[in-house]
C-alpha cells in the first residue's frame, strides 16, 4: 500500500513543477488568494466540498471574473458547484449567490477544466472579496477491496490533492477532510498533517504558486450504503380534471464494494451489524404534501414492504426493495402518486399556464446517473417551454393516452449526474384552451349515440328476402 | 340477445297475445342478463381488491409470458417461437405446442386496446381476461338453457353459473388459464349444437363448427365435445329421433370442425389419427347410413324395401366387420392403444398411478373427495336430479343432450379433481331448470289459490317478475324442492297442457286446475329461497376467502395483524437483477413456469412435463447426495438450484412435502434411486429416525442448511418435528440467496475443482468442516476465473 503512494507522491511532485513552469505564462495571473480553507466531508458516498476563498485583486483593472480549476478526471464526477459572496461588514454578513459557468481556456495546463464565476461587482485593483463556493463529487470513492464478503466493512479510497489546484498563488491554505469513522487504514502524509479522531488537517501550506499539486490517498472505512439511481425516468402528466400524475421509474444499483461469495440469511438476521454492515436496507422519497394513491411496485407485482406518512408539510414513502442490497446488486422498481393540481399548476401573466415541480429524485441521499423528466402536456396544448436553473438538454415527443387522437405533447427533459442538491424547482409553460377539456368525453357520447342510433336503424329494418 | 319473442315460453302469460308485456318482459330478461354478467365479473374481482392485480398460481405465468411474447413480436413470431429458456438444453417449440386460443384472446383484447389508445399492460388484460369471459360463460348458459326448456330456467341457469365456486376456483381475476375462455367456448358450443338441432340451419351449424374450432385452439377438454355430441346423435338414431335436423346439426360439425381443428398446430393429424376422435367418424358413417336407410325408404314400397334391406345388411356387413378388423388392428399395434396417457388415465383411473407418476402427481389430477362436491357446486348437488328428471318431462333431444351431458361429466369429475369444471356447467343447468320449473309451480298455485286478487294487476307483475328475481337472487333451491319437483312432475306437466287451452277462459276454471295448497306453496317458495341465499352466501365467501389467493403471495392473520410473506417474488426479484442473462437454474418443475416469467432465467424443467426422463433427472439430482448432484446438475450446465422451504414459517406445500415424488419420478427412470431408501418402515420422515439415504440426499441439506441457526433446536414448524441431522456443511453448494422468511434458498455451484490440487491433496483426514473450508478458500486462489 506504501508503495503505489510513494510512487503518487513522486510523481505528483513532477506534476507540480511541470505545472509551475507552464502557469507562469497564465493570462489571469493579476488575482491572487490571500487565504483559502478547504473543508471535504466524506462521510456519505456524495463527496462534498466547502471552500472558503479570499481574491485579492494585485492587478491594475478591475475584474469580475475569477476562475476555480479542476482536474480533468475530478470534472467528470462534479456534480454541481455553488459559488456564494459575502457582503456587508462584520456581522451583518449575507450572503449573495453568484453565478458558476464552465469555461474552456486554450492553454489549460494537463487538460485542467476551469469553471469562472462571474462577481456582481467588478473586484477593483487591491480590493478583496472573500468566496464561499460548494462542489460535489459523486463516485469519487473507489472501493477497496472491490469485493467484499457478507462480514467484512466497506474500504474506500479517496483521491484528491493536498494543495488546492487553482490558477492563482495562494498565500495560505488549510485543508481538513472528514471520514464517517475513526477507521482509517492508512493516508498520504504531506507534512504539516496531523490527524485527530474523524478529521485530518493538511497544512497550513504557505506561498503556494499557481498549479500546485500534491497528490495524496486516503483509505479509510465507510459503511454506508451507496445508493446509485442508474435511471430515473419520471413522468408528470398533467390532467386538468384535478388530478397530477407522477410515474417514477428507478434502477437503482448498490455502488459500493461488490458482494462476493455466500448471502447467509441466518447471519444477516441475528448479527444485523456485523453482517452486512454496509447493505441497503430501506429508502426514503421525500413526497410533496397532500399526496394520494402512492403505489410502489416493480415487473412483477406489488412491493408491500413500505410505509407513507403524511402531514401537512411533506410525504415521507419508506420503501424497502424486496431483498436488501449489497454492493453491486440491482432492483428496479416503480414508484407512482397522484397530486392535487391547484398545488402544482399556475396561470402566468400573459395567460399561459405553467407547471411548477420539483425536479430531481425525491430518494434522500442518492446519486443519480441519468434522469428524464417527461412532463406530458394535456392533449391540445401547445408552445411548450421548460425553464431549468441548470443546464439540461431537452426536446419533445408525442404519446398517446386514453382515447387520445392527436396526442399530447411531452417535453422531455434529461440530465446526467445529479445529487440531492438538483432538487429545485422548474417550470413549464404552455397554453391549453379549456374546449379541449371537453374532446374526449364528447367522442365517448356521440359514439354511443352512433352506436345507439344503428341499433334502433338495424332492428327497424327487414333485410330478409323473402315477403 | 334477449328478443322479446323468447319470454314466452317460460312465463306462462295469461294475455297470450299481449305483446307489451313480452316487450317488457324482454327488456327485463335484458336487465337481468346483464346483471348477472357484472356480478358473475365482480365476483371474481376479490383476489385483486384483497391482493392485488397479478397473475396467479403457475400454469397462467406460462401463458401471461407467451401473451406478452405474442404482444411484441406479433402472430407470425409467435407460431414460430422456439423458446430456449426453458427445459434446458432441449428447449421448447412453443407455438406449435401450445392451445393458442386464451393467447390469442387475450392479445387480440390488448391489441384491440391499445389501437384505441387505452394503454392497459398485457398484465392487466390478461388478469381481467378470466372474469370477462365467464360473464360470457354465463350468457352462453342462458342462451343453451333457453333452448333447452325457456327463458326461466336460462336466467336461472345463468345466475347459477355466474357464481358457482367450482368455475370461480378457475376463473378468478388473475387465474389467466386455458380453462377461463374454454369453459365459455364449451357453453356456447352446445347452445349451438342445440340450437341447430332445434332449427335445423345450416347457419347455426356452421357457426357451431367455428366455436368447436375456438374450443379446440382453447383447451385439451375439447375431446370432451368431440366425443359428447356423437354420443348424443348415437342416442337420438337409437331412440328414433332421427331427422335432418340432427343430420345438418351433426354432419358439418364433423366435417369442417376436423378441418379446422387440423389448423391448430398442436392438434394437428391428431384431429384424425388418434383414439379420442374415433367415436365422431364412427357416428359420423352410422348417421349417414342412417339417412341413407331413411331416403331409401322414402322412395321404395316397404315390399322392395324389405328386399334391399336384406340385401345391404348381408353385404354391409361383411364390409363393415373387415373395415373395424382393420382398424382395431391398427389401434391396437400402438402401445397406449392410441390414447393419450391423459385420455386412458380418464377411462382407467388407475392407469395414471400405474404408469405415469408425473399425471399422478400433479393434485389436480387426483380423484375428488366427497367435501369437494359441496365445496364446488354446494347445493346445486341436490338440485341436479330434480332437474334430471324436469328433463324427462316432456323429454325433447335438447333435454336428453342436457341429461347425456351431465351423466358424462358426473363420471369424469369424479376421476380428476380438474373435471368438476366441466360437470359445474352442466350442475348449473339441470340445476337451474329444477329451481324454475318449482317457481313454476308455486308462483302458479299461489296466484291461482288467491281468488280476491286475481284480478289485479298486482299478480301479474309479480309473476312476470318471479322467474326473474330468483335468477337475481342468485339462486334459489332447498332439498325440500327437489322433493317437490320430483314428486310433481307428471302433474305438472299434465297441468301444463290443460292450461294452455283454459287460461284464456275464466278465473274459476284455473281454480279447480290447482295442484298445491297455498300455504304448502308458500312456505315451499320461502324455503327455496332460503336455499338460494344459502348458496350465494357460500359462493361469496367461496369466492372471497377460498379461491382469491394468488398463491404466490401468502398472508397469515396472527394478534398483530395482517402478515405478508412475499417470498417467492423475492426471490425471483433477486435472480432477475443479480445473476446473468444466460444462467441456468434448476428446481422442480412446480417452480419452472414462475422461474421463467418472474425472473427471465433459463430453467431445466416446468410445469409443461413433456419430458418425462428430463424430469426424472432433476428428481434424481434432488435425491442423491451432494457430489452426486452436483455432476449432474454440472453436466447440465445449471448455476443456480432453487429450493423452496417451508419450515420456518410452517408453509406446508413446500419441496420436502413433494420430495416423494422426486424419487418416484426419478427412480422411475434411474433405478438406482428406490423410494424404501427414503422411508422408514413405510414412513416418511425427517426427523433423527430418517434413514441415511434421506439424511444425505440434496434436497434435505439445501433445505435445512444452517437450519439450526434460527432457533437452536431446528424444529420444522410443517412436519412439526426437530430435523434429523442438524449441523453439516455443503461441499459442492454454496448458499447465495435466501429469503426473508427462508421459503425459497438459492445455492449457487461451486466451481470445478482444480485436477492437480485434487490429486495431490492427501490429507484428507481431517474433519469434514475444515477441509471443507480449506477447499473453498483453495478454489478461490487456484481458480482466478471464477
Amino acid at each position: 500500500m506504501e508503495a503505489p503512494i510513494r510512487a503518487r507522491e513522486i510523481l505528483g511532485f513532477t506534476l507540480l513543477f511541470l505545472l509551475f513552469f507552464v502557469c507562469s505564462s497564465s493570462p489571469s495571473h493579476n488575482l491572487l488568494i490571500s487565504d483559502a480553507e478547504r473543508r471535504i466531508d466524506l462521510t456519505s458516498h456524495i463527496v462534498k466540498v466547502y471552500l472558503t476563498l479570499k481574491v485579492e485583486n494585485a492587478d491594475s483593472t478591475p475584474t469580475s471574473e475569477i476562475l476555480l480549476a479542476f482536474p480533468p478526471n475530478h470534472v467528470d464526477h462534479l456534480a454541481t458547484v455553488e459559488a456564494l459572496v459575502t457582503k456587508g461588514k462584520r456581522k451583518k454578513t449575507t450572503l449573495a449567490r453568484l453565478d458558476v459557468k464552465p469555461t474552456e481556456l486554450p492553454d489549460a495546463p494537463n487538460g485542467t477544466k476551469y469553471f469562472t464565476i462571474y462577481l456582481a461587482n467588478p473586484l477593483n485593483s487591491g480590493e478583496s472579496t472573500t468566496l464561499e463556493v460548494l462542489y460535489l463529487f459523486t463516485h469519487s470513492l473507489e472501493p477497496f477491496p472491490a469485493e467484499i464478503g457478507q462480514s467484512e466493512s466497506q474500504l474506500v479510497y479517496y483521491r484528491d490533492s493536498a494543495l488546492i489546484l487553482s490558477p492563482y498563488h495562494i498565500k495560505q491554505q488549510t485543508t481538513f477532510i472528514k471520514t464517517p469513522s475513526t477507521k482509517v487504514e492508512s493516508f498520504t502524509r504531506v507534512e504539516p498533517t496531523n490527524r485527530a479522531g474523524t478529521e485530518m488537517k493538511y497544512g497550513p501550506y504557505e506561498e503556494r504558486p499557481p498549479y500546485s499539486f500534491s497528490p495524496i490517498l486516503i483509505h479509510f472505512e465507510n459503511n454506508s450504503p451507496f445508493p446509485v439511481v442508474e435511471e430515473l425516468v419520471r413522468e408528470v402528466e398533467i390532467s386538468h380534471w384535478g388530478n397530477l400524475q407522477v410515474t417514477e421509474q428507478y434502477t437503482l444499483v448498490h455502488g459500493g464494494a461488490r458482494h462476493k461469495g455466500v448471502f447467509s440469511r441466518v447471519d444477516y438476521q441475528s448479527r444485523p451489524s456485523l453482517n452486512g454492515a454496509s447493505s441497503l436496507r430501506y429508502l426514503l422519497a421525500r413526497l410533496p404534501p397532500r399526496v394520494h394513491s402512492v403505489y410502489y411496485r416493480d415487473e412483477i407485482g406489488n412491493i408491500s414492504s413500505s410505509h407513507l406518512r403524511t402531514d401537512s408539510r411533506k410525504s415521507e414513502l419508506e420503501i424497502e426493495p424486496r431483498y436488501p442490497l449489497f454492493g453491486g446488486w440491482k432492483a428496479t422498481f416503480v414508484i407512482g402518486y397522484g397530486l392535487p393540481l391547484q398545488d402544482f399548476l399556475f396561470e402566468s401573466s400573459d395567460d399561459r399556464r405553467y407547471l411548477n415541480f420539483t425536479f430531481g429524485c425525491p430518494l434522500l441521499d442518492t446519486v443519480v446517473d441519468k434522469l428524464t423528466v417527461k412532463v406530458v402536456l394535456p392533449e391540445g396544448s401547445k408552445d411548450p417551454s421548460a425553464v431549468v436553473p441548470f443546464p439540461v438538454e431537452q426536446h419533445l415527443e408525442t404519446k398517446y393516452s386514453y382515447l387520445d387522437v392527436v396526442g399530447r405533447t411531452v417535453v422531455v427533459i434529461e440530465k446526467k449526474n445529479l445529487v440531492p442538491v438538483h432538487n429545485s424547482p422548474f417550470q413549464v409553460y404552455y397554453t391549453f384552451k379549456p374546449i379541449f377539456m371537453l374532446a374526449e368525453p364528447l367522442m365517448l357520447a356521440s359514439a354511443f349515440f352512433l352506436f345507439f342510433v344503428a341499433c334502433v336503424a338495424y332492428l327497424h329494418t327487414d333485410l330478409s328476402i323473402r315477403k | 340477445m334477449a328478443a322479446p319473442e323468447t319470454s314466452t315460453a317460460a312465463v306462462p302469460t295469461l294475455y297470450t297475445n299481449n305483446a307489451l308485456r313480452n316487450a317488457f318482459g324482454g327488456v327485463l330478461a335484458f336487465f337481468i342478463l346483464l346483471l348477472i354478467g357484472v356480478m358473475a365479473f365482480s365476483i371474481r374481482l376479490f383476489s385483486v381488491i384483497k391482493y392485488e392485480s397479478v397473475i396467479h398460481e403457475f400454469d397462467p405465468y406460462f401463458n401471461y409470458r407467451v401473451t406478452q411474447f405474442l404482444a411484441k413480436n406479433g402472430i407470425y413470431e409467435f407460431w414460430n417461437w422456439f423458446d430456449d429458456r426453458t427445459w434446458y438444453p432441449l428447449g421448447r417449440v412453443i407455438g406449435g405446442t401450445v392451445y393458442p386460443g386464451l393467447t390469442l384472446t387475450a392479445g387480440t383484447i390488448w391489441w384491440l386496446l391499445n389501437s384505441l389508445n387505452i394503454p392497459l399492460s398485457v398484465e392487466t388484460v390478461c388478469v381481467f381476461t378470466a372474469p370477462i369471459f365467464s360473464a360470457f360463460a354465463s350468457w352462453a348458459t342462458y342462451l343453451l338453457t333457453k333452448e333447452v326448456k325457456g327463458t326461466g330456467a336460462g336466467l336461472t341457469a345463468a345466475a347459477l353459473l355466474a357464481m358457482v365456486p367450482s368455475y370461480i376456483s378457475r376463473s378468478v381475476a388473475g387465474s389467466y388459464d386455458n380453462e377461463a375462455v374454454a369453459i365459455f367456448a364449451l357453453i356456447f358450443t352446445f347452445y349451438l349444437y342445440i340450437k341447430t338441432l332445434n332449427t335445423g340451419s345450416l347457419f347455426y351449424a356452421t357457426l357451431n363448427s367455428i366455436a368447436y374450432f375456438y374450443m379446440v385452439c382453447s383447451w385439451g377438454g375439447y375431446t370432451f365435445i368431440i366425443n359428447l355430441i356423437p354420443m348424443h346423435v348415437l342416442l337420438c338414431i337409437v331412440t328414433g329421433r332421427f331427422s335432418s335436423r340432427l343430420y345438418i346439426a351433426y354432419a358439418p360439425l364433423v366435417v369442417l370442425g376436423t378441418l379446422l381443428a387440423a389448423l391448430v398446430p398442436v392438434v394437428g393429424f391428431n384431429a384424425v389419427m388418434t383414439s379420442e376422435h374415433f367415436a365422431s367418424f364412427l357416428v359420423f358413417i352410422i348417421l349417414h347410413v342412417v339417412a341413407f336407410v331413411y331416403y331409401i325408404k322414402g322412395i321404395l314400397t316397404p315390399k322392395m324395401f324389405k328386399v334391399a334391406v336384406t340385401l345391404v345388411v348381408s353385404v354391409g356387413l361383411a364390409l363393415c366387420c373387415a373395415v373395424i378388423a382393420v382398424l382395431i388392428a391398427l389401434v391396437a399395434s400402438s402401445p397406449t392403444k392410441g390414447w393419450s396417457g391423459r385420455s386412458l388415465s380418464l377411462l382407467d383411473p388407475t392407469y395414471a398411478s400405474k404408469y405415469i407418476p408425473i399425471i399422478a402427481s400433479v393434485s389436480e389430477h387426483q380423484p375428488p373427495t366427497w367435501p369437494s362436491y359441496f365445496m364446488d357446486i354446494n347445493v346445486l348437488a341436490f338440485l341436479v336430479p330434480a332437474g334430471i328428471i324436469a328433463c324427462f318431462s316432456p323429454l325433447s333431444d335438447a333435454s336428453s343432450f342436457v341429461v347425456l351431458y351431465i351423466a358424462t361429466s358426473v363420471y369424469f369429475s369424479g376421476v380428476m379433481v380438474r373435471l368438476m369444471l366441466v360437470f359445474a356447467p352442466a350442475a348449473c343447468i339441470t340445476s337451474g331448470i329444477a329451481l324454475s320449473q318449482a317457481f313454476d309451480v308455486f308462483t302458479r298455485s299461489i296466484k291461482f289459490q288467491l281468488p280476491g286478487i286475481s284480478s289485479n294487476t298486482e299478480v301479474d307483475a309479480a309473476e312476470t317478475s318471479s322467474a326473474p328475481a330468483e335468477a337475481q337472487n342468485g339462486a334459489v333451491k332447498t332439498e325440500k324442492s327437489e322433493e317437490t319437483s320430483k314428486n310433481r312432475p307428471s302433474k305438472k306437466s299434465k297441468k301444463k297442457e290443460k292450461e294452455e287451452k283454459p287460461l284464456t277462459k275464466a278465473k274459476a276454471e284455473k281454480k279447480r286446475l290447482l295442484a298445491l295448497p297455498l300455504d304448502s306453496s308458500v312456505i315451499s317458495l320461502l324455503l327455496l329461497i332460503l336455499l338460494g341465499a344459502f348458496y350465494v352466501v357460500h359462493c361469496v365467501w367461496a369466492a372471497a376467502e377460498a379461491y382469491s389467493a394468488p398463491s404466490i403471495v401468502l398472508t397469515s392473520r396472527s394478534h398483530d395483524g395482517l402478515h405478508v410473506f412475499d417470498d417467492f417474488r423475492e426471490a425471483y426479484a433477486w435472480l432477475r437483477h443479480n445473476t446473468d442473462v444466460d444462467d441456468k437454474v434448476a428446481s422442480w418443475w412446480d417452480y419452472g413456469y414462475q422461474t421463467t416469467a418472474m425472473a427471465n432465467r433459463t430453467v431445466i424443467v416446468d410445469n409443461n412435463t413433456w419430458n418425462n426422463t428430463h424430469i426424472a433427472t432433476v428428481g434424481t439430482a434432488m435425491s442423491s447426495p451432494e457430489k452426486a448432484a452436483w455432476e449432474i446438475f454440472h453436466s447440465l450446465d445449471v448455476k443456480y438450484v432453487l429450493v423452496v422451504f417451508g419450515g420456518l414459517v410452517g408453509y406446508p406445500s413446500d419441496d420436502i412435502n413433494k420430495f416423494l415424488w422426486m424419487v418416484r419420478i426419478g427412480g422411475g427412470v434411474f433405478p438406482h434411486i428406490k423410494e424404501p431408501d427414503y422411508l422408514r418402515d413405510g414412513q416418511y420422515r425427517i426427523d433423527s429416525q430418517a434413514t441415511p439415504t434421506m439424511l444425505n440426499c440434496l434436497m434435505y441439506k439445501l433445505s435445512y442448511y444452517r437450519f439450526v441457526e434460527t432457533d437452536g433446536k431446528g424444529f420444522d414448524r410443517v412436519r412439526q418435528t426437530e430435523i434429523g441431522k442438524k449441523y453439516f456443511k455443503l461441499t459442492h453448494f454454496e448458499e447465495v440467496f435466501t429469503t426473508h422468511h427462508w421459503m425459497v434458498r438459492i445455492y449457487k455451484l461451486k466451481p470445478p475443482k482444480n485436477r492437480i490440487r485434487g490429486k495431490t491433496k492427501k490429507s484428507k483426514s481431517k474433519t469434514s468442516s475444515t477441509s471443507s473450508r480449506a477447499k473453498r478458500s483453495g478454489t478461490g486462489k487456484k481458480n482466478p476465473w471464477h
